[in-house]
């Protein structure tokens, strides 16, 4: 076999498995990412869904509804996208970006329990513009 | 002053328009004054865009609110340095930022290549000349820096107190240089495609712009690292974010490109693939900056959304057909002066190396689009992660460490069993040697240990390297060992930095392997109680919670908790995280809280406090806690890899034009067999 060819074969396995890598990356790591809305949706069509699969949802804090507990590190808020509301509950620290005020865009990571609260294993807090100032009103 | 600069974008945008128009048209091919008076537009540009940064400066430090960006990026009681630094700090003022420093890099090139290549220059002018245009017409038409405001604010809103930090004042401007060089090579790639002169000498032309480029890239990212470690307080540096992401794109495909480099000017071979690189980098680039600027895809640090993203996103577009229309009907006169002969031989390990770069590197690039694609393609938009990003790129990157010690030994052409055997016995005897006394202390996790064990080869292989060349230099001209370790690489810049370069990129994956073995706890505690932790080097920490204290300071309000440390048993001081909240200069607060990460660094592991609130305003203070491993090494990785990167660009040492010699059969065996040859090793 030329070297010209060995070569072909030694870049098709190194792309193949970049390819492999990629698809069951993805596979086994991808999380649905949705709006309350659509989480709605898709536990209705799929019962399964409820306790058994993972996602993240990307919503606002419901000002007000937001009840930390320091003593037990654990914290209570409701998301919604104007339509549907979820509550949530996590165990964990907040970044310093989450707080009560108006209008703080979140991605929460978790399950939905039978209970209809999410469990969250994770809480992303979003600004509007991170490194710009909020403008007071 | 903002009238002045106004009139300064529009006359930069005019007078690069017209460098455009004449560059590309080619009417100066027989008209050697106007090509002249291109490459003297490029100047006059610089000129005026460097008026348009002194009328911008001059705004924020006389605290002129009017002015919409100064109103909205610094406050009267916002240190002096962080006024100076607020150019870069936002938006508008970047766009600005970045095409001065483009223009004067643009001067640069033209002044300072040699009149050799003067048949690109008005080419490599018409390409920077639109660069620069675009940039400007961003500012002129999007997004304007000298905007005023129909009223003027007593205060500015102030600086986000996460960008008050000194390394945010050098790592954007650090990372804009780097993407911002890119822009050099490919003007030079496109003027070669244009002039049909697709020799190496563009190659020769560019070596030290892409290094330049690659070392601020390096830096940049590094530094990046660094102010997330210190400043967002989640406990790493790297979280595959698509900021972050943005960043390492053009990094990967420039350091495959250096590599690739060599294989053209030595053997002829990859002159397509060497174009479409430095083209891929250079979008890449602008899709970096299109990404943080755009909001298109979700991330923890963007800049505001804004239209500014579709003038980038056009851009692209544009930038990519054009490239690589161009780079298609060139084609035929791109073919390879000599083909690959055999797989155990350094054309075929660069060739490797070259792939696993570009499939990392697009990889990164399809985790990062995801769900974009996800959501056009199947309805449904699907994120990844930390988790997809760690599973595919550790095994490539341990591809590519591999590749690391076996490339720069291996023979040209055709390795044979001698060259072999003489150059991989020693490497593979330290890597095993590491594997068997890293199991020994009872490591067990496979991927860490693989990463130590290629780790101790690749170190194996440069120890060597070093090992022979100073012994050279000592029965040659019997020096002493440090002055022949020193003359060996002041005449061997281009080799030994980059030996040195690889030191640093060992170091940095020896650190990053560590951190699969930090720990992190959470608690909550009343003052006097404590909480203990084990390291992963069997370190007993114990935390024991001192109080929570209140005070003010320059422009903000701080909460600050201590915890007294006691290491092994001993005391080992205090560590102070604090919450601040940031206010104006009439105590109005500004921002959201922001945290102080306590850390103290050591060789072993970071001792990383967290103080994450008290329990209902009272002393009982909840915090996180994490020992993470080898940290500081990845700033000492970072600094090493800057160096070697100086080492090999620093002028002198040699002729910069690698000659198209017969090839030998490694250096290793040229070293120990011709007695001049470490003389005659100039590349």
């Amino acid at each position: 076999m030329k070297a010209g060819h060995k070569f072909l074969l030694g870049a098709a396995l190194i792309v193949g498995s970049v390819g492999f890598l990629i698809a069951e990356g993805v596979k086994e790591t991808g999380v649905y990412f949705l709006t309350p809305t659509e989480l709605a949706a898709k536990t209705a069509s799929d019962p399964t869904f409820v306790e058994n699969v993972g996602f993240k949802i990307g919503a606002k804090v419901v000002p007000g509804s937001v009840r930390r507990d320091n003593a037990t590190r654990t914290i209570d808020f409701r998301v919604s996208d104007g339509t549907k509301t979820y509550p949530v509950t996590y165990h964990g620290l907040v970044p310093d970006t989450f707080t009560d005020a108006d209008d703080i865009e979140v991605v929460v990571e978790g399950r939905l329990g039978r209970d209809g609260v999410i469990r969250a294993t994770d809480v992303l807090a979003k600004c509007g513009s991170r490194y710009e100032a909020v403008p007071k009103a | 002053m903002t009238l002045l600069g106004q009139f300064a974008l529009w006359a930069a945008f005019v007078i690069a328009l017209w460098a455009v128009v004449i560059s590309f048209s080619g009417r100066w091919r027989d008209r050697p004054e106007l090509a002249a008076t291109v490459v003297r537009s490029v100047y006059a540009v610089f000129a005026c865009l460097v008026v348009a940064t002194l009328a911008l400066w001059k705004g924020l430090v006389t605290h002129d609110f009017n002015i919409e960006y100064v109103a909205a990026y610094t406050s009267r009681n916002l240190p002096s340095y962080f006024v100076f630094s607020a150019l870069w700090a936002g938006q508008k003022g970047s766009l600005l930022f970045w095409a001065t420093v483009l223009s004067l890099f643009a001067s640069l090139a033209q002044l300072l290549t040699s009149r050799r290549y003067a048949h690109l220059m008005p080419y490599v002018a018409g390409v920077t000349s639109a660069v620069v245009a675009f940039f400007v017409s961003v500012m002129i038409f999007g997004s304007n820096p000298f905007e005023r405001l129909p009223f003027t604010p007593a205060d500015g809103r102030g600086l986000n107190p996460q960008l008050q930090n000194v390394g945010m004042v050098i790592h954007p401007p650090m990372l804009y240089l780097g993407y911002i060089s890119i822009t050099i090579p490919f003007a030079f790639a496109i003027a070669a495609l244009l002039t049909r002169r697709l020799d190496t000498g563009w190659i020769q032309a560019i070596r030290k712009w892409t290094l330049v480029s690659w070392l601020f890239l390096s830096i940049g990212i590094t530094l990046g690292m660094w102010w997330a470690y210190v400043e967002l307080g989640w406990g790493g540096y790297w979280a595959w974010d698509p900021v972050e992401n943005a960043s390492l794109l053009p990094w990967l495909t420039m350091t495959a490109f250096l590599h690739s480099v060599m294989i053209q000017e030595k053997r002829g071979m990859l002159k397509r693939w060497n174009l479409g690189l430095i083209i891929g980098t250079f979008l890449l680039s602008i899709f970096g900056t299109f990404i943080t600027r755009s909001g298109v895809i979700a991330s923890v640090h963007s800049f505001t959304q804004s239209n500014v993203g579709y003038f980038f996103l056009g851009f692209l577009v544009v930038a990519a057909v054009l490239s690589f229309t161009l780079l298609y009907t060139r084609w035929p006169q791109l073919e390879a002066e000599v083909r690959l002969e055999s797989m155990l031989s350094r054309e075929a390990a660069f060739l490797f190396n070259n792939l696993l770069f570009v499939g990392i590197a697009f990889s990164v690039l399809w985790g990062t689009l995801f769900p974009i694609l996800s959501e056009a393609i199947r309805g449904t938009k699907i994120t990844v992660g930390p988790p997809f990003f760690n599973r595919v790129n550790v095994p490539l990157g341990l591809l590519l460490l591999t590749l690391t010690g076996i490339g720069p030994l291996i023979a040209w052409r055709k390795a044979s069993a001698a060259n072999l055997r003489r150059q991989f016995v020693a490497p593979l005897t330290t890597g095993l040697v590491t594997l068997v006394a890293l199991v020994g202390a009872g490591m067990r996790d496979p991927y860490p240990l693989v990463a130590y064990a290629l780790a101790g080869f690749v170190a194996g292989t440069i120890g060597q390297e070093f090992y022979r060349g100073v012994r050279a230099r000592r029965r040659m001209h019997g020096e002493p060992v440090p002055v022949a370790f020193f003359r060996l690489i002041e005449r061997n810049r281009r080799r030994y930095g980059g030996y040195i370069v690889h030191a640093g990129i060992i170091i940095y994956f020896a650190a990053f392997a560590g951190m699969a073995f930090k720990v992190q706890q959470e608690a909550t505690l009343k003052p006097g109680e404590s909480v203990e932790l084990k390291s992963p080097f069997g370190h007993r920490y114990r935390f024991t919670h001192v109080g929570i204290s209140q005070y003010e300071a320059l422009n903000r309000v701080v909460s600050a908790a201590t915890v007294q440390v006691t290491k092994d048993g001993k005391a080992d001081g205090l560590l102070t995280s604090e919450k601040r909240q940031h206010v104006d200069s009439f105590k109005r607060p500004t921002f959201e809280p922001s945290t102080e990460v306590g850390i103290r660094s050591g060789l072993q592991e970071d001792v990383y406090l967290v103080y994450a609130g008290s329990v209902d305003g009272t002393e009982e203070a909840v915090y996180r806690i994490n020992l993470n491993p080898l940290v500081w090494w990845v700033w000492f990785g970072g600094f090493v890899l800057a160096f070697g990167g100086i080492v090999t660009m620093w002028p002198g040492g040699g002729p910069l034009i690698a000659s198209r010699r017969p090839v030998q059969a490694g250096y290793g065996v040229s070293l120990a067999g011709a007695g001049a040859a470490v003389e005659a090793e100039k590349d």
